[in-house]
């Protein structure tokens, strides 16, 4: 794909000038490290680095039967949210699989935002629609991904550093809870408790026009904590040693939410597209399961690559693996049959037409 | 990036130091960088005779693998142990102790195929 067809974040041209670089990803020209995939990874560890991932897809959903429409296409409870949180949840399809994951967040009851993935904001957008007008619901959409940036400062110093730029009570924001207030002088940015990396902090959504603003005061206050910008790669290490799903590799179109371990986003007290079906893989136990893995031998396992058991069967595939910068060994996750996802499994990742051991542990990696 | 002018270099992106009849082998600054950290490299054709093109190991860095290829044909007379423990050489030093391997050159005409330092910095554009 030639650069020319790809879309730019408001930070794109900062990034380059920063020396980063910059891949395709998900239709972006986006960073995927500025200097060292490990010592951007180990700065959100051990401080704080922060993030643009403006390429990622908001819309909101307005009118009376906002709720009602939000609940219907998410497999998550909504009806538990109060004012000013935020959920993790998915779309299931009506294939069995999944459309997306996402981060509902409430207002009210009647507004909501819808926050997805980058190579999926089309997809979804027509999902929607379509539930929106099969089920006659009244409400809005509207798609605010072109307009809309979004950092994410992110690490056990990030509260330190945006609350700074704020008179906004960041102590009191919970995990997965939202407010809105200025930063860095500018009004109205959305301050959201939620990350992708497991290491705490916050995601700022800003408006496209005012977004260097924000990044050059988070940086300007970072400073005295060592604050670097991070790119995409670190956060897919950051994200797997914490055993977050990646959509595209361990979920997708075909994979139950049961089946990939997200039952706790799964509840069946109110309905949602196709939940008949994921209620009965959890009743009748999925066939197979999403798990982790430690490598025992030395080798790196890779999205797609075979496992097998000890009698050399296919028993799955795996879905993510990287070697990991804070454990310092390769760890991976895939889809195995149910009977061998017991964490302390024995099992084979076939590399390279070698058979390398691995032992299926529980998730988190990084405790 | 550094591309030193008395190596030759490869397509894919490798570099040659030789001497006498013997090559060492490493893959270049670009290489290196294109790559992120280097996390192993696993090189098991020790005392094999290959051709130009075949794979003589593989270079695992944290976000993706890569293999290497031989850039001329002749027996693999060395691997060099040292990058078993310090894999980061190959980033931090990729012409010095970042080097992979020893060739006995069996034909050195293979040799003028090769890149000068000015012909390798202007395809990747360095």
């Amino acid at each position: 794909m030639s650069t020319d067809a790809l879309k730019s974040t408001a930070l794109t041209d900062l990034h380059i000038e920063l020396g980063a670089k910059m891949v395709p990803f998900a239709g972006y020209n986006m960073p995927v490290q500025y200097t060292n995939l490990r010592e951007e990874h180990m700065a959100v560890r051990d401080s704080v680095g922060m993030f643009d991932v403006s390429h990622m897809g908001e819309f909101s959903v307005t009118g009376p039967d906002a709720e009602a429409l939000v609940e219907w296409i998410s497999s998550n409870d909504v009806s538990k949210l109060i004012d000013k949180q935020a959920q993790y949840s998915c779309m299931p399809n009506e294939d069995g699989g999944i459309v997306d994951d996402l981060i509902i967040y409430k207002w009210d009851s009647n507004e909501f935002y819808l926050v997805v993935n980058a190579s999926n904001i089309e997809k979804d957008w027509n999902w929607i629609q379509a539930q929106k007008d099969a089920k006659d619901f009244d409400c809005e959409l509207s798609n605010m991904s072109e307009d809309l940036s979004l950092l994410a400062i992110q690490g056990p110093n990030a509260t330190k550093v945006v609350q700074k730029l704020t008179e906004v009570n960041l102590d009191a924001i919970e995990f997965y809870h939202f407010d809105a207030g200025a930063v860095a002088g500018v009004e109205d940015v959305i301050i959201s408790a939620t990350g992708y990396t497991g290491s705490g902090g916050f995601e700022l959504y800003v408006w496209n026009k005012d977004v260097r603003k924000v990044w050059d005061a988070v940086m300007e206050a970072g400073a005295e904590f060592g604050i670097i910008p991070c790119g995409l790669g670190c956060r897919d290490t950051l994200r797997l040693e914490k055993g977050y799903c990646l959509y595209g590799n361990d979920i997708n179109a075909t994979t139950s939410p049961i089946e990939a371990g997200l039952g706790w986003i799964t509840k069946f007290n109110n309905p949602f597209v196709n939940w008949e079906y994921h209620q009965a893989i959890k009743e009748n136990k999925p066939a197979r399961r999403l798990v982790g893995f430690d490598m025992l031998d030395r080798g790196i396992p890779r999205q797609h690559y075979i496992i097998r058991n000890a009698d050399d069967t296919i028993i799955g595939e795996v879905t993510s693996g990287t070697q990991s910068p804070s454990l310092g060994k390769a760890i991976g996750m895939g889809y195995v049959e149910s009977a061998y996802a017991k964490a302390g499994t024995e099992i084979y990742i076939e590399i390279r037409n070698k058979r390398l051991k691995a032992e299926v542990v529980k998730m988190p990696f990084l405790k | 990036m550094n591309f030193p002018d008395d190596l030759k270099y490869s397509d894919d992106h490798e570099w040659v130091r030789v001497e006498g009849d013997v090559a060492t082998v490493g893959i270049t600054d670009f290489a290196q960088s294109e790559l992120g950290d280097v996390v192993f490299v696993e090189i098991e054709t020790e005392g094999e005779d290959l051709s130009k093109g075949d794979t003589f190991g593989t270079v695992e860095a944290v976000k993706t693998v890569s293999d290497l290829f031989m850039p001329i044909s002749g027996e693999v007379i060395e691997v060099n142990s040292a990058i078993e423990d310090a894999p980061e050489s190959v980033n931090e030093d990729p012409y010095g102790n970042g080097w992979m391997i020893k060739v006995r050159i069996s034909d050195t005409s293979e040799l003028d195929a090769l890149m000068s330092q000015a012909d390798y910095q202007s395809m990747v554009g360095g």
